[in-house]
């Protein structure tokens, strides 16, 4: 089995016709296999969010990453690109659709492409991944720990975080939810609320949960970091794309 | 958690970093996840010149107990620092 990655970056129109970086990692084999986007987290386009592309790529799919602050400009350091958007108030829902609008059909243009693609993100990147699931065509979506899909509104500094429960309707793909049980963005009475509303409106979801596991589980260098979580929610992601990527 | 609580306001001072002082016009001050700082959550600080790109800034990420021992070491240097100026 040839277990050969193949990782570069590389710039793609993006939203409003803006110039956008993103990070592919793809297998070197020539078999036809399903895609997936990742949304990186508010801290921004940082070396962790690339290790799990990658890590997808070894999995057997083709990956990417779009940089959700690119029009900061390039060659910017991550964690300085995220300052500065931190301080600007965050990213608009409307331009980061865009973005990964665009990137979900990159995957698909490949000649690898068996025309499924999944959208999975962390933190907020959980967050635009429900969004991206209730707006884009896609075949799944993965939501790891989103925060401020339920509750009572956006904080007043990042007014673009606007709740999105009564989007539940909405999504057109299975969902795989992974949360803390000691997490507080979301709760886990949000969580329960995010659950219900899927429910109510009849759409294919799991969500799994575990105790002893707060915000960022899946963070390897991070003290968050939570080993036992971490390694059952990338069986369950990888059990949950074979589905539903399946060509 | 990702608290997204952030407060931002104008600045003047310099701080230095790796490629010397900038004169910092703006800071924003947030609890939230370090990209570097051993703790789940930390207090952090952006001092930055924006107008010299996102790059112009000087950034700190300290425990919140170190946050609050700082914040407070400030404020009483700066009353004892004024109580001495009106003595």
């Amino acid at each position: 089995m040839d277990t050969s990655i193949c990782a570069e970056t590389v710039y793609i129109t993006g939203d409003g016709g803006a110039e956008i970086e993103m990070y592919v990692a793809r297998p070197q084999s020539d078999d036809w296999r399903g895609g997936m986007v990742f949304i990186h987290h508010l801290p921004g386009y940082d070396r962790e969010t690339k290790e799990f592309v990658r890590r997808a790529a070894d999995a057997g799919y083709d990956a990417i990453c779009p940089n959700l602050y690119s029009r900061v400009g390039r060659d910017v350091a991550p964690d300085d690109a995220a300052a500065k958007v931190r301080a600007d108030g965050g990213v608009a829902d409307v331009q980061v659709m865009g973005d990964v609008g665009v990137a979900v059909e990159h995957l698909r243009s490949l000649p690898t492409s068996n025309g499924k693609v999944a959208v999975i993100g962390h933190c907020s990147g959980g967050r635009q991944t429900f969004l991206a699931a209730a707006t884009l065509p896609i075949d799944a979506a993965i939501v790891c720990y989103g925060g401020m899909i339920a509750g009572d509104g956006p904080p007043p500094q990042l007014p673009s975080m606007v709740p999105l429960l009564d989007r539940a309707a909405d999504v057109g793909c299975p969902m795989l939810g992974l949360f803390g049980n000691d997490d507080q963005f979301p709760t886990p009475a949000q969580v329960d609320e995010i659950d219900k509303a899927l429910t109510e409106a009849g759409k294919n979801h799991e969500f799994h949960r575990y105790d002893g596991a707060g915000h960022a589980f899946f963070s390897p260098d991070r003290t968050a970091y939570r080993v036992e979580a971490a390694l059952d929610g990338w069986e369950r992601i990888w059990a949950f794309v074979a589905t539903h990527l399946k060509g | 958690m990702c608290t997204y609580v952030t407060e931002t306001f104008p600045v003047a001072g310099s701080a230095k970093g790796p490629s010397g002082w900038i004169r910092v016009t703006d800071a924003a001050v947030y609890f939230d996840h370090p990209v570097h700082a051993s703790a789940d959550h930390t207090l952090n600080i952006d001092l930055r010149r924006p107008a010299d790109g996102p790059s112009a800034r000087v950034g700190v990420e300290l425990t919140a107990e170190s946050a609050r021992a700082l914040a407070e070491s400030i404020l009483r240097v700066l009353d004892e620092s004024a109580a001495l100026a009106h003595a």
